[in-house]
């Protein structure tokens, strides 16, 4: 029955797409209307062929046990192919601000900065980082209730349907489909899809939780589950718009003026704080202590900063909108909050850091651990910097330059790119049953290429940007402005240049990355699997 | 799963005695320099909301006991400004334009504000170093050639009306196109005017051309080509073209005439910025005297001497630094 439900969506689906696609009013819009078409064509052609054929028995299938690990396997390949992806694409828009020939005239509009920087923000925010947390929230939520994946399939659609958003959004983009709104930058249909796939996820993970056999939640949980509702409230609320047709990708905020641009903050801010902060800090939590092989430093830390954390975060979006439209009152808030919520961030670094008590060793014979260590420290970095650009003052000097750039990449580069690679490099020997890693000196290399792929980015993003902001407010005895906007360009060159070469090394070690787990997968399987313990 | 709390060896610290997939928590307490970091920027957050506009009401939001705005910050830098600059501004904006170079204090001045006033709102079509864009048909600013006028006189009024657009005193002109004509006589057209100024002609088709020129072109740019600046019809004899020099680009120019915008300045400059500005161009190599005139001569060396001791002596020196309470602009 079920069965018959299911091909009668699929070809409505298929037959409203390919409607769609014929009235489409922009090239978006069709792309996606006959992708969606034939996805759903060839999900019915699978359906009708995998059907039982009546009066045969039904194939039985085994029972499920255990551990659902399928998705996880396919989120750590996702999350490895678009780091790769989001990597090239970053590298390659940090060589057109250097040359902008680059943009290549015969690509336009297509090969246009413009374009491809939402590509790449996408790409390794939500594509990277969000497959990181589907996957990773999967495994640990999973492990620590004692428990397997609520929902049956619900897990497999969290997968694809993520994967479909991203394919939708980064299509759209190339395409010249945009809200225009930083990091929110899908268009509508988009939007509507990823609340469906969010919530569903939502329900996966909420249901493990519920059917745990601990009796108490662990602290990763807490904070993946605060990063899944969180996100999912910022997702709606900033996305609130009307279309312009049912059959177009154009569509109208429902907020105008400086309240379009707080709801933007709000949410763009919380999207650094949900998802690039709590998610991340819920894998910290489970990876960390397991590949060191040592309890939690302190549960009382990470009671009260958690709550601090979660309490904090959502009231610093007004520090993006200093010295703008947006009233004094607001933006003063949103720097006290900035400031206070420095400790919190920093509760969940002590937490980390200190678990390697009775462990220290390990940052000086285990890759990985050393790959965690330094994410920790890049995590602290970013949190004191981010509170100290929210003061007034600082960003009067520090908005609107490469000092931001700088700052970002710290820690999505430093702390979110280097615990995430760690969070691979623990899952695919476990995943696949493998012994350990196929090569552990790749993982130490990939540590060294990354470093000091994120020292020159950092590094030269500061000098250009403090340089920018201080030749733009360099005035002569009289009070006139020294520098035209383009002398700030013809002087940032050098810096750009450093910085493309950056990221290059940061490309590199991520391609080593994974041609290792690529060669760890095709390992035969008969390797003898020992217990696994760190290189030593 | 029994919560036994036990005593973690390598630390000596009890653990919480839960357990999930392995992972246990110490029950260490929150660090003491954490907490009271954490309490201090509590408490220095209620203070600075006290002291600082923040805390929003019904309609409004409290103020703040020091009465900061971020609005009231940079309308007072810019009040700073204007009035340390304002003896210099009045100046500027009263003096005869004739008599401006010969003032070397104010005539410094207005060239220093002239630059910045060029970086921000010239730079983006003249160039950061006001050379031009032949491809775009900007004109250079560093050469002697003036469309409407190299002297101070004409360099403000074309900053201050623009050209082809919309301000009743906009500079004006149109070249019609020749298109209508034949691709012979076009051509024959062409190789006259390169051989105004010198260029590679067949030097046949330059004499036939010459008299296509003298009826068809002569009304505007004059019988020899050297143009007329009253209606911007450009030199054509002088080796610097506004959109190339080449055969085919005049060729271009003749079929299909483009014609550069520049926009009214007047208003969103004001008056002080405009001449500062116009200094500035005047100053860049290209800039021609003013005809002298007997009366405007003797009212120039009256109005020269006015504001000369105003200008700061050094560089990094500012008025009030000087000492000079005459001079120094009021604070």
């Amino acid at each position: 029955m079920l069965d018959y439900f299911k091909l009668i969506a699929l070809a409505l689906v298929t037959l409203v797409a390919a409607i769609a696609a014929n009235w489409a009013r922009d090239a978006a819009y069709m792309v996606h209307a006959l992708l969606v078409m034939g996805l759903a064509a060839g999900l019915l052609l699978w359906q009708l062929r995998t059907m039982p054929v009546p009066g045969e028995p039904a194939p039985t299938r085994p029972a499920p046990g255990g551990y659902m690990d399928g998705p996880i396997r396919y989120g750590v390949i996702a999350t490895s192919l678009w780091g790769v992806v989001g990597l090239l694409a970053g590298t390659f828009i940090a060589f057109q601000l250097a040359f902008p020939a680059l943009n290549f005239d015969w690509g336009q509009p297509f090969t246009n900065f413009g374009r491809l920087r939402p590509l790449h923000t996408s790409a390794v925010i939500f594509a990277f980082g969000g497959n990181a947390l589907i996957a990773t929230s999967f495994y640990i939520v999973q492990r620590t209730c004692g428990a397997r994946l609520w929902g049956g399939n619900a897990a497999w659609f969290v997968f694809w349907g993520y994967n479909l958003f991203i394919v939708l959004a980064a299509t759209g983009y190339l395409l010249g489909a945009t809200q225009s709104k930083e990091y929110a930058e899908p268009e509508w249909y988009i939007d509507i899809w990823l609340t469906i796939v969010w919530v569903v996820y939502l329900a996966v993970f909420l249901g493990t939780i519920l059917n745990r056999r601990e009796r108490h939640i662990y602290v990763a949980n807490w904070f993946l589950l605060s990063f899944i509702v969180t996100v999912a409230m910022l997702h709606v609320v900033n996305n609130l718009s009307v279309p312009v047709s049912i059959w177009g990708s154009k569509s109208v905020q429902v907020f105008a003026g400086v309240q379009d641009a707080m709801t933007q903050w709000w949410y763009g801010h919380n999207a650094v704080g949900f998802f690039l902060t709590a998610g991340f800090l819920g894998m910290m939590y489970y990876f960390v202590p397991k590949q060191a092989g040592r309890p939690i430093y302190s549960y009382k830390l990470s009671i009260i900063h958690f709550w601090a954390l979660i309490f904090l975060y959502i009231w610093a979006g007004p520090h993006h909108l200093h010295y703008t439209a947006l009233p004094d009152w607001a933006a003063t808030l949103g720097m006290v909050f900035s400031i206070i919520l420095w400790m919190p961030s920093w509760g969940g670094m002590i937490n980390g850091l200190m678990t390697l008590q009775g462990a220290w060793d390990k940052i000086r014979t285990d890759p990985i651990i050393r790959m965690f260590v330094a994410s920790l420290a890049f995590y602290g970095m970013s949190t004191f910097e981010g509170p100290m650009m929210s003061i007034r003052a600082v960003n009067s000097l520090s908005h609107y330059t490469d000092w931001t750039i700088g700052h970002v990449h710290s820690g999505a580069l430093g702390w979110n790119g280097l615990i995430t690679f760690g969070a691979l490099y623990f899952l695919v020997p476990r995943l696949w049953g493998r012994s350990q890693m196929h090569s552990m000196a790749a993982i130490n290399t990939h540590f060294w290429l990354a470093t000091v792929g994120i020292v020159l980015y950092a590094a030269s993003m500061w000098v250009s940007g403090i340089m920018e902001g201080l030749m733009w407010r360099e005035v002569d005895q009289n009070g006139f402005l020294v520098n035209s906007f383009a002398d700030t360009v013809d002087a940032k060159f050098p810096m750009y240049v450093v910085r493309a070469l950056g990221g290059v090394l940061y490309l590199a070690g991520a391609l080593v990355m994974s041609w290792n787990i690529w060669m760890t997968i095709r390992a035969p399987e008969a390797r003898p699997v020992t217990v696994a313990t760190p290189a030593e | 799963m029994a919560d036994t709390p036990k005593i973690d060896e390598a630390t000596g610290t009890e653990t919480t005695g839960h357990t999930w997939d392995g992972i246990e928590e110490l029950n260490t307490p929150l660090p003491r320099w954490w907490l009271w970091t954490f309490y201090a920027t509590v408490l220095w957050g209620l203070i600075y909301t006290i002291l600082f506009p923040a805390w929003p009401l019904v309609s409004g939001a409290t103020s703040g006991l020091l009465g900061f705005s971020t609005r009231g910050e940079v309308a007072a830098e810019i009040e700073r400004v204007e009035l340390s600059n304002a003896e210099l501004t009045e100046s500027l904006t009263t003096i005869d334009l004739a008599a401006l170079p010969a003032n070397g204090a104010l005539h410094r001045f207005a060239v220093q504000a002239g630059r910045s006033v060029f970086a921000a709102n010239c730079s983006q079509c003249h160039g950061a170093g006001a050379a031009g864009v032949v491809a775009s048909g900007y004109p250079n600013l560093l050469d002697d050639d003036w469309l409407w006028g190299g002297t101070l006189e004409e360099i403000v009024n074309t900053v201050r009306h623009g050209i082809r657009n919309d301000d009743v005193d906009s500079r004006y002109s149109e070249m019609p196109p020749f298109d209508w004509m034949e691709g012979g006589e076009l051509d024959r057209i062409v190789h006259h005017v390169r051989s105004l100024s010198g260029l590679d002609h067949d030097a046949n088709a330059a004499d036939q051309g010459a008299a296509l020129f003298l009826d068809n072109c002569s009304a505007c740019h004059g019988e020899n080509g050297l143009g007329n600046r009253d209606i911007g019809a450009p030199n054509l004899a002088d080796a610097i073209w506004l959109r190339g020099g080449t055969h085919e680009a005049i060729l271009r120019q003749l079929m299909a005439p483009r014609h550069g915008v520049m926009p009214p300045w007047g208003e969103r400059l004001g008056e002080a910025e405009v001449r500062a500005v116009s200094a500035y161009v005047h100053g860049l190599g290209g800039g021609e005297a003013q005809i002298a005139d007997p009366v405007l001569e003797t009212e120039a060396e009256d109005a020269a001497a006015v504001p000369d001791a105003t200008y700061p002596a050094e560089a990094g020196e500012t008025p009030e630094e000087t000492g000079a309470d005459d001079v120094a602009p009021a604070e």
